[in-house]
């Protein structure tokens, strides 16, 4: 099953969401509440930048012995009474998961909201299968309402507005009045948590991702703010975990520095209302929770991206801080990267996971402005990752060919002072003497990506270097 | 290294400023000079970052040696810009990593690397200037500056050092003007797009002057002020610092009486 | 070869090592052993009366709201109150919870009801396992005293916690969670709870009672 990704198609996706007015107003709100709430939270905690550090020295640490916490983690899972799969690709994740659901005779499963779910194209498999996929997450219920993908790693429906929303709540919950309230956030999330509570109540599979995998106990933890991954996790048969192979952490201690950071780089709060841990099925004694718990571990392309240049990007922890302070983000969205991970860190792992051919364009669409890297709370160097990529492209000819051209007409200047000297002694003045009436030019051969939209000031004229010598001034 | 009596500084004046606005260059040598530096100006072309940023290590690395070449006989090398000076100063060791003699080189060369205002606060220890700008201005953050080589208090200590001038902080000075070399052209929608907020910003300062410390971003925030129609005076900080300010602002006509 | 052994080969292949080397081994067992605590904020570092004050302050900032009891009993009146200032029926769920069981609820109107919760309870009552200051958290764990039901289903959820179960910290939490429980079979399910819930998914606004309670109500026994 190929994975379907829009990525290459980057440009024209962003060329449609610039023009999207509705997206653009949404996008607005990403820009002023994420980035505040981020900055309010961390000026509250003394701690926050050692918390930074502590967090990326852990992940380093679990990266460079995973194979060793993976198989002390399977055996504390075992004890707790739970299973591990593994899964190599999203073909056999799908399929471990489509087997688990089909043996409990399953009609309904519920999902709580998994990124990693979503690289696998998981709800489509257990729909093949014949089974009901329920996303509960209000956001992500109501991308699924409109057949969407997320725009946003924790805020799956952040490009919408809430006349949207409303709009779609009327065409698919046909069974309520049609002549109800929906201007306000509070009915349409009343109406959420009433439609969903008997989805809740009738599942027979839950799935959930996780935020962490504790190696110490066996231990999967989920992060929410709507406690619907509880639900989902509690009240079926089943417990399915679904989470890619670098979520695990060494310990509860471990786990307690990384929640530090995860929360406030995410929305700024210094915990969700929700963080459960949860191992294994329910007790002898217990009177509610799962009869059986199954932990699926997926690596698609993971283990190949350790002991590469690109290792740093398994530190990850999914906050969103990222894509939140991106000046690219804020102008596009999230759709427009065409897959699953948007943002900085979609740029760096998409051509991972999809291949740098595919997924070129993202690591391209950067300005290396660095704010990125800033906020990034476990400290991945991501521009410098998407410069590696660019490496690779580079490398493989990738990159379209006007400007490889272009860039080596530069570097071929630039590698010859001489000539250097001899040539822009020669063009300055030119340009400069054609730009002076308006100080400017308004259409450039080869530049419109440039001029379609600015002018370009004109030269002064002589180069520096030019009047330097004539003034007799110190080369050396 | 102690200061000495009177520093060797290479001015690395930065392809942009060579080719398009010398007089940044000129700006950058009074600023130097009066601070007690002995200042001379190799011959040179390119830090080697637009290579860099592309992929292209190949160029960027023979880049990288010619500059190191240029400017071996120096005690310091000095940039009016946060981007070149960033280069430089943080990205030349990662060109090198693999040599062990030329990674020592690289490394040396880029602890005597620096930009320009923030070298004559930080290093040379100026405190105020003596040019005069009556004039209300609003002063933008570019990003390698900012987050590379942290500059952002230097230039407004410095501003603030002239009499007369005002200082009017726009909203997010310190996001990203949408330059980013290559990226204006080639993603120029989404520049635009970044540009726009930023020159909206501009705008809703009030300030009739825009100032910043990297040519790249004064080019592309004034390209789009003037495409916009706005009336807006863009120069980069030295000129502003040194006081030469006859030129015409970036972007504007030479031949006006304005 | 399975996908197990697949996947552990290539992690090691990328490494470079076989998974047999010694120092590497060492170095895991010491962690897990050891443990260490890394950065722990001073902000929840402080005993008695300030840490019931930074619980409180904590608690009230993310929406619950916080009373504080002399004795078991008035746990009892407290929650009549509450659910007459909020107009709230007089009927509760509760779990097998001693210490909430063996209170005479007979003193008040309330109809008291027992078990996991169903789905259509308004008025959920559990213990709470600990709480953490340094957050205004709640601990709850799984089992037939305090079914984990009843932390999400119910509308108004209302937690009795003793001042002597309040910690400062995360970390000292999991050192009575591992000194009650075994340092690895911790219960089913730990609920770590701060406020009600919420969802901020529409244009970034925040509403309360996303699926689980709208309102979170703590009551401190300090006895």
């Amino acid at each position: 099953m190929t994975i379907h990704s829009t990525s290459p198609a980057f440009k024209r996706n962003a060329h449609n969401a610039l023009a999207d007015k509705q997206l653009q107003q949404a996008l607005g709100n990403v820009r002023a509440g994420f980035i505040d709430k981020r900055t309010q939270a961390a000026e509250r905690l003394p701690e926050f930048e050692a918390l930074r550090d502590s967090a990326r020295d852990i992940k380093n640490h679990v990266l460079a012995h995973l194979d060793l916490y993976l198989e002390h983690y399977e055996t504390k899972v075992r004890e707790a009474g739970g299973h591990v799969h593994f899964a190599r690709t999203t073909e056999e994740a799908c399929a471990t998961i489509v087997e688990i659901c089909k043996a409990q005779g399953a009609r309904t499963v519920t999902k709580g909201k998994s990124m990693v779910s979503e690289e696998i194209g998981l709800n489509a498999a257990i729909e093949a299968a014949g089974m009901e996929a329920v996303e509960t997450d209000l956001g992500e219920y109501i991308i699924q309402l409109r057949g969407e993908t997320p725009s946003h790693i924790i805020a799956p429906a952040v490009h919408l507005m809430k006349e949207q929303v409303a709009d779609d709540f009327r065409r698919i919950h046909t069974h309520l009045d049609a002549d109800r309230d929906l201007t306000q956030p509070e009915a349409l999330l009343t109406e959420a948590r009433m439609v969903l509570r008997k989805r809740f109540l009738e599942a027979d599979v839950g799935i959930t991702g996780a935020n962490f995998l504790v190696a110490e106990t066996g231990t999967s933890i989920i992060v929410t703010n709507e406690g619907n991954g509880d639900l989902t996790q509690t009240l079926p048969r089943v417990h399915i975990v679904i989470a890619s192979i670098e979520k695990i952490v060494p310990t509860l201690e471990d786990a307690a520095q990384i929640l530090r950071v995860l929360g406030r780089s995410a929305t700024g709060q210094d915990m969700s209302v929700y963080t459960t841990l949860s191992t294994g099925p329910r007790r002898p004694g217990d009177v509610d929770g799962p009869q059986a718990y199954h932990v699926v571990l997926v690596d698609n392309g993971r283990s190949a991206m350790l002991g590469t240049e690109f290792e740093d990007m398994l530190r990850c922890i999914r906050c969103g801080a990222c894509m939140n302070h991106c000046p690219v983000y804020h102008a596009v969205g999230g759709h427009a990267y065409g897959w699953v991970y948007p943002g900085p860190m979609g740029a760096v792992l998409s051509p991972s996971l999809l291949g740098v051919d595919k997924a070129g364009h993202l690591p391209n669409a950067s300005t290396f402005c660095g704010r990125c890297e800033s906020v990034c709370p476990v400290r991945i160097p991501l521009p410098k990752l998407m410069r590696h990529w660019r490496e690779r492209e580079y490398e493989r000819h990738l990159a379209p060919a006007t400007f490889r051209y272009g860039l080596g007409l530069w570097a071929f200047f630039a590698r010859r002072p001489a000539l250097y000297k001899f040539a822009t002694g020669l063009a300055m003045p030119v340009l400069g003497y054609l730009g002076r009436k308006a100080g400017r030019f308004a259409k450039l051969p080869l530049a419109s990506g440039w001029t379609d939209h600015r002018d370009m000031p004109a030269p002064q004229g002589k180069t520096f270097q030019a009047q330097w010598r004539e003034r007799g001034g110190r080369t050396r | 290294m102690p200061l000495k009596p009177r520093p060797r500084v290479g001015l690395f004046v930065t392809c942009l400023v060579d080719l398009f606005r010398p007089s940044i260059g000129f700006a950058a040598v009074k600023l130097l000079e009066d601070a007690g530096c002995h200042v001379t100006v190799p011959a040179q072309t390119c830090c080697g970052q637009p290579a860099f940023n592309s992929g292209d290590r190949v160029d960027a690395r023979a880049l990288a040696l010619q500059a190191m070449d240029a400017f071996a006989n120096v005690d310091y090398v000095v940039a009016p810009s946060g981007s070149c000076g960033g280069m430089m100063a943080k990205h030349y060791p990662e060109l090198f990593a693999d040599d062990p003699n030329l990674a020592k080189r690289a490394q040396d060369f880029s602890a005597k690397c620096h930009e320009l205002v923030s070298f004559i606060t930080d290093v040379l220890g100026v405190t105020s200037v003596t040019a005069q700008f009556p004039r209300e201005v609003t002063y933008h953050d570019s990003c390698a500056g900012l987050r590379e080589l942290g500059i952002a208090s230097q230039p407004r200590k410095l501003l603030k050092s002239i009499e007369g001038l005002e200082l009017t902080e726009m909203k997010e000075c310190d996001v990203c003007c949408g330059f980013g070399g290559t990226f204006a052209v080639k993603y120029g929608e989404i520049s635009d797009s970044i540009v726009r907020k930023k020159t909206e910003n501009i705008i809703g300062s009030g300030a009739p002057v825009l100032l910043a410390g990297d040519l790249g971003c004064l080019m592309n925030m004034a390209g789009k002020l003037t495409r916009e129609g706005r009336v807006v005076e863009v120069r980069h900080v030295a000129e502003v610092l040194a006081g030469f300010t006859n030129e015409p602002p970036i972007g504007a006509p030479k031949e006006s009486g304005a | 070869m399975s996908a197990r052994e697949d996947i552990l080969s290539n992690i090691r292949r990328s490494l470079g090592v076989t998974g047999r080397e010694e120092p590497r081994l060492s170095a895991m067992q010491e962690r897990l052993k050891s443990a260490p605590r890394g950065v722990v904020p001073m902000r929840g570092q402080v005993s008695g009366e300030a840490r019931v004050a930074l619980l409180r302050a904590e608690a009230e900032r993310v929406a619950a709201s916080v009373a504080e009891v002399a004795q078991p009993q008035d746990i009892v009146l407290e929650v009549a109150r509450y659910l007459r200032e909020h107009n709230l029926p007089a009927s509760l769920r509760m779990g097998a919870d001693a210490r909430l069981n063996g209170l005479d609820w007979s003193a008040t109107a309330i109809e008291v009801s027992h078990g996991p919760s169903a789905g259509d309870d308004l008025n959920g009552l559990s213990h709470a396992f600990g709480a953490v200051a340094e957050t205004g958290t709640l601990a709850m764990v799984s089992g037939a005293d305090n079914p984990t039901t009843l932390n999400f289903l119910p509308d108004n959820h209302i937690v009795v916690l003793r001042e002597a179960d309040l910690l400062s910290d995360a970390e000292s939490l999991w050192d009575r969670l591992r000194a009650t429980y075994g340092k690895a079979l911790a219960p089913r399910t730990v609920n770590l709870i701060t406020g009600p819930s919420r969802s901020g998914d529409i244009e970034q606004q925040i509403v309360l009672g996303a699926h689980g309670p709208r309102r979170l109500h703590i009551v401190i026994l300090r006895d």
